[in-house]
This record gives C-alpha cells, structure tokens and sequence, in this order.
C-alpha cells in the first residue's frame, strides 16, 4: 500500500487511470482521453475525408497540431525564402494538409515556418509535451514523447479519424515491462548505444503487447534528450510505448518553453508530476535489465533494428541459429545488405552518412557530432547530409556555428523534416549504396530502394563519416 | 463497412518472419491522399523488378496464387510503421485475412478497423497451414469469425482469438467510430472534470 492507502502503481497504470473516460468491460475495450494530439500531412488527410462524409468537426482543435515533416523537401529556400516542393504528389498532399487544418480551426507549422519540424521534435521543444499526459500522433515513433513521462503512443488513420471527431481512443490495456539499465556509460556510449543493445537483446516483437518503463542509474543519467531517443525506438522492440518517470531533469528541460505552465501554474503542475513515479512495490508483467558498464556502441548488419551487435562485433552465422525461421530470416538479411557471415563491419566502406531523424535530430546530437567533426573532413566518396529535426534545432544550431563546422567539413547542412529516414522526399539512398544512419530503422528498401542501412549512434555517424568505413568512435576521442 | 461472418478462400505463403509495414507498402506510395487503388503497391519492393517487371519467384507473382484471399505470413506480422495503408494495401490486393504466430500491435489494429482479419494461430498449425500452401495451393480454408476458427481442408477446426468488441463491430459491420460519438455525454464530463493542460491554439 501507498501512504494514501491505495495499492502501489506503475507510472503507466497512473496515466492511464487518470484518463479513463469508461473502464474497459468484456464487451468493450477503455475509452482513453487523449490530451494531445499531433497531425501530419501524411497519415492524416483520409481520417479528415472521414470526418467530412459524416458532418463532424474536430473535437477538440485546441489539443490538436498540425506539422509537415515526412513528404517535406530538405533542399535550399529560393531567393523569396520559400522552401519549394517540386514533387506534385507531395505538393498536394501539403495542400491537403494546409486545406484541412484550416478548415477544422487546427493550428499547423506550416513548410518553413519558424517552428515547423519532425512532429517528435516539435511537441517536446514547444512544450506542449508535458509528463502525466496522453499523446498520439499517426507515427509509430509518437513513443518518443514517453520521455516526459507521458503515456504516448502511435495510431492508425482510422483513430486518427476517432480522436479527431471525439478526442478518445478505444484501447485494450497493455502489459507493462520494466526495463532496468544499471550502472554508468562509458565515454563514446550514448543513448543510442542503450536502446540498440535493448532490442537486439528483446527482438524486433519482444515488447509486442507491453509500454515500456525504462528505469535504473544508466537512464536517470540521461539528459533529456537521451531519454527521446531511447523512447523514440520502443517501438523497433514492438513495443508501442516507452515511458521514463519524470524528475528534476525532466522539469528543468520543460520549464520557461512556450507552452509550460507559467507561475503558479508551473508550481501545481510540478506537485502533480511528482507523484507519477512509479510507487514501490507495484509490479510489472514483465523485466529485463541491462548493465551500462558492459555497453559498447552498438551497429546493425541486417535489415530490422533488432540484428544489432556491438561495433567491433562479427556478423552471425545463419547456420548457428537453432530455429529455422531465425536462420532463413538471417540469411535473406545477409543476402539484402551482402555481407558474410562472421565478417567484421569495422572497416567496410559507405557511400553515405545520415545524421537526422526523429531519433537523434536534436540540438545534443548535432553538438555531439560537430564536435568530433570540428577540424576534420569527410572522407572523399562519401556524402554526409545533416538533417536537423527542426526549424528551431535549426537556428539553435546556426547560432552555435554548428553548420559552419559541418559545412566546413564537406557534409551538406539541410532543412528540417523526415529526410533520408523514410526517404519519402527525395533524399534516398541509389541501389546497392551502403549509409550509417542516425535513424531508426533498416528495413529492406526504408532508405530508398535497394539501399543498405547501418543504424548507429550520432558519434559513429560521425566517427564513420571522416573515416569513410565504418568506425568505433573511441578510437578518435581524446 | 460491409459485415464480415465467414468467408472461404485459398492461401498465399509468405513464410518470412517481422514482415514490416514498409515491405507491405514502401513509403514512396504514401504520397496519396485517398485510401483505395494501393493494392498495386502491395510488396512492391519484393514484387518488381526495378524497370517494373513481375518478379517470378515472389510467391504472390505465381499463377497458383493468384486470387487468394488468406495470405499466411511470418511471426510478427506488421511490425514497424502505423501506416494504415498497409491494411489499405492488402485488401486491394484481395487479401481478407493475414494468419501469422503473432501480430505487430498498431497492424492489428488497423487491420481490425478495416475489415482484414488478423489471425493468431499456434507455432504447429502455422507450420502446416505455411505447407499446405506450397504444397495444394488449390486447397481452401473458410475463415468463420462467428466461430472464431479457422476450418481447414480436412475439416478440422482451429480457434483463433479476437477481442469481444472488434468481432461484434466486424460481425454486424459496424465501425468504431459511431460507438465513440455515442459517448459524448461521458466525454463531457470528463472533459469537465479535467481542464485543458494545454491550448495549441494559444501560444
């Protein structure tokens, strides 16, 4: 028991307690409030078609925000400062957008605009995402936001088409899974590093039916940013959610953003967040624990995130997988990115660097990138785009001389948006061409057809991109 | 929606484990602002060649499974992007019903939504439904969701589980949607109870 007397919780059973329109019966599953719900051009135009043929008008446009990030061009403004999209087809997806949020009262970062960006990036940097809410958005990686300690999660068009018209969501309860990282990082380990060695330890469906809690020294440790990151990817465990347990790091990181709570505002909210801990003694339905110290940075060879190993590791052998289907699903893998089984990866040349993504576009990871960049180049025959995750991560970055640095060293310094991580834009990869990537995911063909993709952290993005082959950063940090 | 009670139809096998939503539907074909006309796109990727060509060996290009309406995929179906479309794809391709070991969560529920049937079966009876796809291509399964089983050749019947609320929904054709609007009254009175946090419109 609690000192109120009540049985202890989880930090995701008190979130989702509180916003229980209706319990969940036999016959029925919960109506979930949604606090917050974010809109972007690309999953989003059909639920408003929906809402259109049944005469229904958004809900609730003042817990609605609209932003373009997937469809969006990168390249240069124009002499006008306009950001041109010469894809007719994403043209008129923008405009569908923009026509849809403006006929439904919702406000939208326009292309270009001073907060447009990945709509992950966006929420937490306009502190709109705050801990103890419910945020969805129809994007997988809306996990992102469970860093604040919210319960937030990706959805269909479909519900975006339900939360639209009533600012609820049917939803069977998950199970719960702690995920505890103890001990210390070593220099060169990041965050990125973490949620890696998580999902090659748990499988690309080890969380599947579960929210995630990520606990333990290692994540407390975390900036906030960090902790974005490994939410970010729950969802390459299977897992819909990931939550961290809010703290002074989380209230230092919200607090003064356009939409905090302001005076005594902020003092009630804080005493609120306080009590979303989980209480001791609550009980998970499940566990794994990892050990920070033991971590090194982390590479994938295959083509899904959970065929992750350590940097300096070898490529597995299909024949040394006992479960058939593992083996077959190993060897189409190795095939798709042709590579030998018990090859080393350190060493293999790349064509192209990636550093972007709702993963890891934010200010940190271009400071931790251009500060091992600063003074070195990018290796000849390779291509390095920067991708920051927002027009704000933008000016941040400007304003620090990041782009002098990555521009300096021969990388390209581009508008926010998606980018090369879903490749929707014309920033892909030709076929056959090999990238570390900072993004999130290595499917077959995700980065453009036929392309090849190592997921990896910021700083071996950078460490890989000076030397042109793939490269364990320690071995260049002072 | 159409309601759904069974069906019958042949299967297609498509033996490989964590199918994701981008080899169901690859991002390029997200461009679009309607849900029909994206079954050319299914699996596209593992479907054509680059200049367009059918590739021959792809299970779904074959003579024999043309025309299936039950396509038996590997464990963990679905996972990766929410993208809806990859349901949208699918039944414009024909499908009715994905059988595999185990779902993607967000697939799920999507394809719940729309009409595509997510069936879990157990590790044997997968073994055997992916066999006697490659083997009798020909051979039938009726899906009865009334029943909740999956009626095999030789008349044996597996149970497959679903949620109460999804197979009523699908059973009697109803959408989601209208159950929701139904509460608005709750809705009120949470709202009420529960002020705004935050206002996107008031910066």
């Amino acid at each position: 028991m609690t000192n109120n007397g009540t049985p202890p919780r989880t930090l995701f059973e008190k979130v989702w307690d509180n916003h229980l329109v209706r319990p969940q019966t036999p016959d029925t599953p919960a109506v979930l409030y949604i606090d917050l719900h974010l809109v972007h051009e690309v999953t989003s135009p059909q639920a408003f078609t929906l809402l259109r043929e049944r005469g229904l008008k958004v809900r609730r446009p003042d817990r609605t925000l609209g932003t373009m990030d997937h469809s969006t061009p990168t390249t240069p403004r124009n002499a006008e400062g306009i950001i041109p999209v010469l894809d007719t087809l994403a043209a008129a997806q923008l405009d569908v957008m923009r026509r849809n949020c403006a006929d439904f009262g919702i406000s939208l970062y326009d292309l270009g605009t001073d907060k447009q960006g990945i709509v992950h990036v966006i929420g937490p940097e306009q502190g709109l995402t705050q801990p103890g809410m419910t945020i969805v958005c129809g994007d997988s990686h809306t996990s992102t936001h469970g860093a604040f300690g919210a319960l937030a999660f990706g959805i269909g068009t479909s519900e975006v088409g339900h939360v639209l018209a009533t600012q609820c969501l049917l939803q069977n309860r998950p199970r719960t899974m702690a995920v505890r990282v103890d001990g210390h990082l070593r220099p060169g380990v990041t965050a990125k590093d973490i949620i890696l060695a998580i999902i090659a330890k748990i499988g690309v469906g080890g969380g599947t039916g579960y929210v995630f809690e990520y606990m333990g020294e290692a994540i407390r440790a975390l900036s906030m940013e960090g902790r974005m990151t490994i939410c970010n990817m729950s969802i390459e465990g299977g897992a819909r959610a990931g939550m961290v347990a809010p703290d002074e790091t989380t209230f230092e990181y919200v607090a003064g953003r356009p939409y905090a709570p302001k005076g005594e505002a902020w003092d009630t909210a804080v005493s609120a967040w306080r009590q979303l801990p989980t209480d001791d003694g609550a009980a998970f339905d499940n566990e794994v624990v990892l050990n920070a110290d033991e971590l090194t940075p982390m590479i994938t060879y295959g083509t899904n995130p959970g065929m992750g190993m350590p940097i300096n590791g070898f490529v597995p052998d299909p024949d040394n997988m006992g479960d058939v289907s593992q083996r077959t699903a190993l060897d189409k893998a190795l095939r798709y990115m042709d590579l030998q089984p018990g090859q080393k990866l350190l060493g293999k040349r790349v064509d192209v660097v990636f550093l972007g993504s709702c993963t890891n576009s934010r200010i940190s990871d271009l400071r931790e990138a251009a500060r091992f960049i600063k003074g070195r180049r990018v290796a000849d025959g390779v291509r390095m785009l920067v991708v920051p995750g927002s027009q704000q991560v933008k000016a941040q970055a400007e304003a620090e001389g990041l782009h002098e640095i990555f521009k300096a060293a021969g990388a390209e310094w581009r508008e926010a948006g998606c980018s090369m991580c879903i490749a929707m834009n014309g920033d892909q990869l030709q076929p056959g061409q090999y990238a570390v990537s900072t993004s999130n995911r290595n499917f077959e063909g995700r980065q453009g057809k036929g392309g090849r993709t190592f997921l990896a952290s910021p700083l071996t993005a950078a460490a890989t991109a000076v030397n042109g082959v793939i490269s364990d950063p320690r071995e260049m940090m002072n | 929606m159409e309601p759904i009670k069974q069906f019958s139809g042949r299967l297609a096998p498509l033996p490989i484990n964590d199918i994701d939503t981008d080899q169901i539907i690859p991002a390029r074909y997200l461009k679009v602002t309607d849900k029909n006309g994206l079954g050319g796109a299914c699996f596209a990727d593992w479907r054509y060649e680059a200049d367009g060509t059918p590739k021959p060996d792809f299970a779904l290009n074959r003579p024999e499974y043309q025309g299936a309406a039950v396509l038996v995929g590997g464990h963990n179906f679905g996972c990766g992007s929410s993208r809806e479309h990859a349901p949208w794809a699918l039944l414009g391709a024909g499908f009715k019903a994905v059988i595999s070991t185990y779902f993607a969560d967000i697939f799920r529920n999507n394809a719940l939504k729309n009409g595509l049937l997510p069936v879990v079966v157990d590790a044997e009876t997968h073994r055997q439904l992916i066999s006697l796809a490659e083997e009798d291509p020909a051979a039938e399964v009726t899906v009865d969701l009334e029943a909740q089983a999956v009626i095999l050749p030789d008349g044996r019947s597996v149970q497959f589980p679903i949620d109460a609320f999804s197979r009523y929904c699908l059973l009697n054709g109803v959408d989601q949607l209208g159950f929701l609007l139904g509460l608005d009254e709750h809705i009120s009175a949470f709202e009420e109870a529960h002020p705004a946090r935050v206002r996107t419109t008031a910066s």
